[in-house]
């Protein structure tokens, strides 16, 4: 080490049992030894070994593991707090901007997006006490819950105000009221998230006019509270309803007690809040976030002395959970009532994936609370600038606990990076995942092979990758060819298995893997986890191939 | 197929099914009419029942004329297993944004059947016409007809806007595109008096392929499927079967019922769960095809395979005896279930009935006895 230290070298090449030595050191190493899996003899050899030996030179972890964390070096240097290296200055100095590319067929094939409605529900469970309505057919409704349920594995309240063709012909009030008055007697949800269908945005339902009529005219459905998000099936995609769905809960609830929702009695709620206590912060949790994901989300949060409200809050309800109380036909857990309507009185918005970003503008221009998005949370980089936004908004130091989870993440990336180096990984995700973890490979030293999404994003113009189609699961079959990993839902199954190709299951729905509602990529521990599970998958691979490879050169004499 | 209120009206008021039956006294109930309660209703919509009665057709390919969310929240999602083409597992949809509603998505619509067809390969295409396409006018028989002359290959039209009801109504309603179009329009190469059709049984999780090593032990063939791993070809030569076995009590009474009309095919109601009932399926075959000699078949096999069952089931029936079990499910689960709980010994304390005809019920009450419970209505609270 001391060697290396004087003659200011690059890298070092030796046997297995030097390795982690070197990389405790934070220098390159290359495994020259018995335990090794990649061969080096010969011209073919050599081939291999040059690339080897550029990957480790080059790959970008070195800056990762090399950086100190930015509260270290506003410490050390009281200079600028961030500076985080080759990654993100690549990531800003990208010239060319990612094309997004709609593909124009007119039949697709193994659809890879789920509509915009079945986002609205899935932002609407993590609200307490809430009961989802779809306004469409009662299939509208049967699809997306089945759906729910298989990645979820849990009960899932949705309802139908199952419109026939009458209604659709002659407008849904009649069904909406029935609706709603059935829902009060049956399960008295504490809010209802409403949302439209392609079915009704076709018919063309005044859904403002409807509510006001109703309101009118029934007391009681005037004092429930409603929130409305317009979700047509013929737009978007999953993701662009969780967004509406959010913008509508914080348009149509918080705050505001001369909205002619609830009238006075809106004050009730108020005697349970916090409100006015300046450690309320608000986090917006995207849709990239599994319930799992939101619990980490919440106790960085937490561990900085805030008090979160987190909307919609998916850990407290989808996180697959007994309940000790009687069986409620509306949501268990999430994000209470009494909460979102204090949200006013909350310091600062977390806003996390870029859908987000609508939300938290109308917090701001609503309340004046001032937001910061963070596009990811997978990442050394990107938890490093969410802790420190915490550390700042808080006041308080970075606690001890995620100080040694960093210095964990890193070993982690050291261990792991000979895997990740020049893997070309075909990526089929919503925009905002997809954000998040194709970064996250780059930062590895992985490359993304193909990228493909749902919807159109304005954080799809700044990918690892020359362009990105919006496209369905055929054109990702076709585009993934030579890949090394696949990282899409389960229904990439059996492409994957035409390919040749491990799959990574990530995103909605992932229906043949339990434990969706506990998987967690976000902070320092989700990031390393992440990076096992596919390292590991690399792992494997690479000795496979590696022995393929030398056979084919035994074959060639 | 043009669905008209007549033909939905004939559709839930079949002859053969007697919640309509109205010169009958329990006749007076009226279940199929019975719209969804909003709110309430749990149940999928007639879109979705068309889907489970046709997409087990494997060398179908299915393509949904209507935005994502039909076939993006379903496709490959059912359980029915094939024993050779794959295609009915893909998920083809004409994806229709914005632009194609207010435009009309009929040109979209002939683009993808060619697609389908050139890159696919499908013995033929079925296409569903969802809520939104009815709405906005989008006539599919005439595109289905068009494209069907153009690309030289069966395009069958099938109706099923959600919003015309539940998911029963869907199941005959894909009951009738096939009778309309695709039963009667080819021959089979060869004909036995052994001929049947199983109809309204959808291979789920693989579980036809547990009784047809029995029918064909005795030397019943099964012509056509209706429609669990069926192939198009066999579905269109179904006219020459000399006896329908309904499997999934009412669900495609219609085609059982018209098949009867027009080409003379009986029709007989059997369950394939619980010894009893499978005992009394293979008898019953064997009775209506009117063979001694397949009956004596028949016996000889219930005799063997029931002695090999007990054995088998001898250490099972020690452990579940006696246990109480609450039955939620609907039709004719709602009795063939406990049936075959009763034959290991489970007694069924409560069963529900909300989507099983009188008959149906009446069968529930037999095998439950006095002090079964039966739940008419029913949510998860219940």
């Amino acid at each position: 080490m001391e060697v290396i230290a004087k003659t200011n070298a690059d890298m070092l090449i030796a046997g297995g049992r030097n390795q982690y030595t070197a990389l405790k050191a934070r220098i390159p190493f290359l495994d020259i030894n018995q335990e090794r899996h990649h061969p080096y003899a010969g011209y073919v050899g050599m081939v291999e070994m040059a690339k080897e030996l550029d990957g480790a030179l080059h790959s970008p972890i070195w800056e990762q593991v090399r950086s100190p964390a930015p509260w270290q070096s506003a410490l050390a240097e009281n200079g600028p707090t961030l500076r985080l290296g080759e990654c993100l200055g690549e990531r800003s100095e990208t010239a060319q901007p990612t094309k997004v590319v709609a593909r124009r067929k007119s039949v697709a094939v193994n659809p890879l997006k789920q509509s915009q409605p079945l986002g609205a529900a899935l932002a609407y469970l993590g609200i307490k006490g809430m009961m989802p309505l779809m306004h469409g057919s009662q299939g509208c409704t049967a699809f997306a819950k089945v759906m729910l349920v298989r990645h979820f594995r849990d009960a899932i309240p949705i309802s139908t105000p199952a419109m026939s063709e009458v209604p659709t012909i002659l407008g849904g009030v009649y069904n909406i009221e029935t609706a709603l008055l059935t829902l009060l007697e049956k399960s008295n949800p504490a809010i209802v998230g409403l949302c439209t269908t392609g079915l009704t945005e076709t018919c063309g339902d005044d859904m403002h006019g409807i509510l006001k009529e109703l309101r009118d005219r029934n007391p009681k459905i005037a004092a429930l509270p409603i929130a409305y998000a317009s979700t047509p099936d013929f737009k978007g995609a999953l993701q662009d309803g969780y967004a509406a769905a959010v913008e509508a809960v914080v348009r149509d609830i918080p705050g505001n007690t001369t909205n002619h929702q609830f009238g006075n009695s809106a004050d009730v709620f108020y005697s349970y809040a916090v409100p006015g206590l300046p450690s309320q912060v608000t986090v917006l949790a995207g849709p990239s976030l599994a319930p799992g994901d939101v619990q980490a989300v919440k106790d960085m949060v937490k561990a900085f002395g805030l008090n979160p409200v987190v909307l919609p809050d998916l850990s407290a309800s989808l996180d697959g959970h007994l309940i000790d109380q009687n069986y409620s036909g509306n949501t268990s857990g999430g994000t209470p009532l009494s909460q979102i309507k204090a949200l006013n009185t909350s310091a600062f918005t977390f806003a996390i994936g870029h859908s987000m970003k609508l939300s938290a503008e109308i917090l701001q221009q609503r309340f004046g609370t001032e937001f910061n998005l963070f596009d990811d949370l997978t990442g050394l980089e990107a938890v490093d600038s969410f802790l420190q936004t915490l550390c700042e908004v808080s006041a308080r130091p970075v606690p001890e606990k995620f100080r040694q989870q960093r210095r964990q993440l890193q070993d982690a990336i050291l261990d792991a990076h000979f895997f990740f180096n020049r893997k070309r990984v075909a990526l089929a995700l919503e925009p905002d995942l997809l954000h998040s973890v194709a970064w996250w490979l780059a930062a590895m030293g992985a490359e993304v092979h193909i990228a493909v999404t749902t919807t159109k994003s304005a954080v799809m113009k700044e990918l690892p990758v020359d362009k990105v189609p919006i496209g369905d699961l055929e054109d990702f079959e076709e585009l993934a060819q030579g890949a090394d990993l696949l990282i899409s839902n389960s229904s990439a199954k059996s492409l994957a298995r035409r390919l040749g190709v491990p799959l990574y299951r990530m995103g909605f729905p992932v229906f043949d893997r339990l434990g969706n509602g506990h998987r967690c990529i976000v902070g320092y521990s989700g990031t390393k986890q992440l990076l096992f599970d596919i390292g590991n998958i690399f792992m494997e691979a690479d000795e496979t191939q590696a022995h393929e490879q030398v056979h084919t050169w035994r074959e060639s004499l | 197929m043009k669905l008209s209120a007549g033909k939905i009206n004939e559709l839930l008021t079949q002859p053969g099914c007697e919640h309509n039956d109205k010169k009958k006294e329990k006749g007076k109930n009226k279940a199929c009419q019975q719209t969804a309660q909003p709110g309430a209703a749990q149940g999928g919509c007639a879109f979705d029942g068309a889907s489970i009665a046709l997409v087990p057709i494997t060398d179908v390919a299915h393509l949904v004329h209507g935005p994502v969310a039909c076939s993006g929240n379903s496709w490959g999602s059912r359980g029915s297993l094939s024993s050779g083409p794959m295609i009915y597992k893909m998920g083809f949809t004409t994806d229709l944004s914005e632009n194609d509603i207010i435009f009309g998505g009929e040109k979209k619509l002939y683009k993808a059947i060619h697609d389908v067809k050139e890159r696919y390969g499908p013995a033929a295409v079925f296409v569903y016409l969802t809520c939104v396409t009815a709405l906005i006018g989008d006539d599919i028989d005439a595109v289905c007809q068009a494209a069907s002359e153009k690309f030289d290959i069966p395009v069958v039209p099938v109706t099923s806007p959600g919003f015309v009801g539940s998911k029963n109504l869907g199941n005959r309603i894909g009951g009738e595109a096939l009778l309309e179009y695709v039963v009667g329009t080819r021959e089979p190469k060869e004909t036995t008096p052994y001929d049947i059709n199983l109809i309204g049984e959808y291979n789920i999780a693989g579980e036809m392929w547990g009784v047809l090593p029995l029918l064909e032990k005795v030397g019943i063939r099964v012509l056509s499927k209706i429609t669990g791993d069926a192939r198009y070809h066999d579905v269109a030569c179904a006219h020459r079967a000399k006896l329908n076995v309904m499997i999934c009590s009412k669900a495609l009474i219609n085609m059982a019922h018209k098949m009867e009309e027009r080409y003379g095919i009986p029709y007989i109601e059997e369950s394939i769960y619980g010894v009893e009932d499978v005992n009394r399926l293979l008898r019953n075959i064997a009775a209506k095809l009117g063979d001694a000699d397949l009956q004596a078949r028949v016996e000889d096999l219930i005799k063997a395979e029931t002695a090999k069952l007990d054995q088998a089931l001898a250490p099972y029936r020690k452990r579940l005896t006696g246990k109480r079990i609450v039955l939620y499910t609907g039709g004719v689960k709602s009795w063939s279930i406990v049936s075959a709980a009763n034959d290991l010994g489970i007694n069924v304390v409560a069963t529900s009935s909300k989507k099983s005809t009188e008959e149906d019920k009446a069968r529930i009450r037999k095998l439950l006895g006095e002090d079964g419970i039966m739940m008419e209505k029913g949510n998860a609270k219940k």
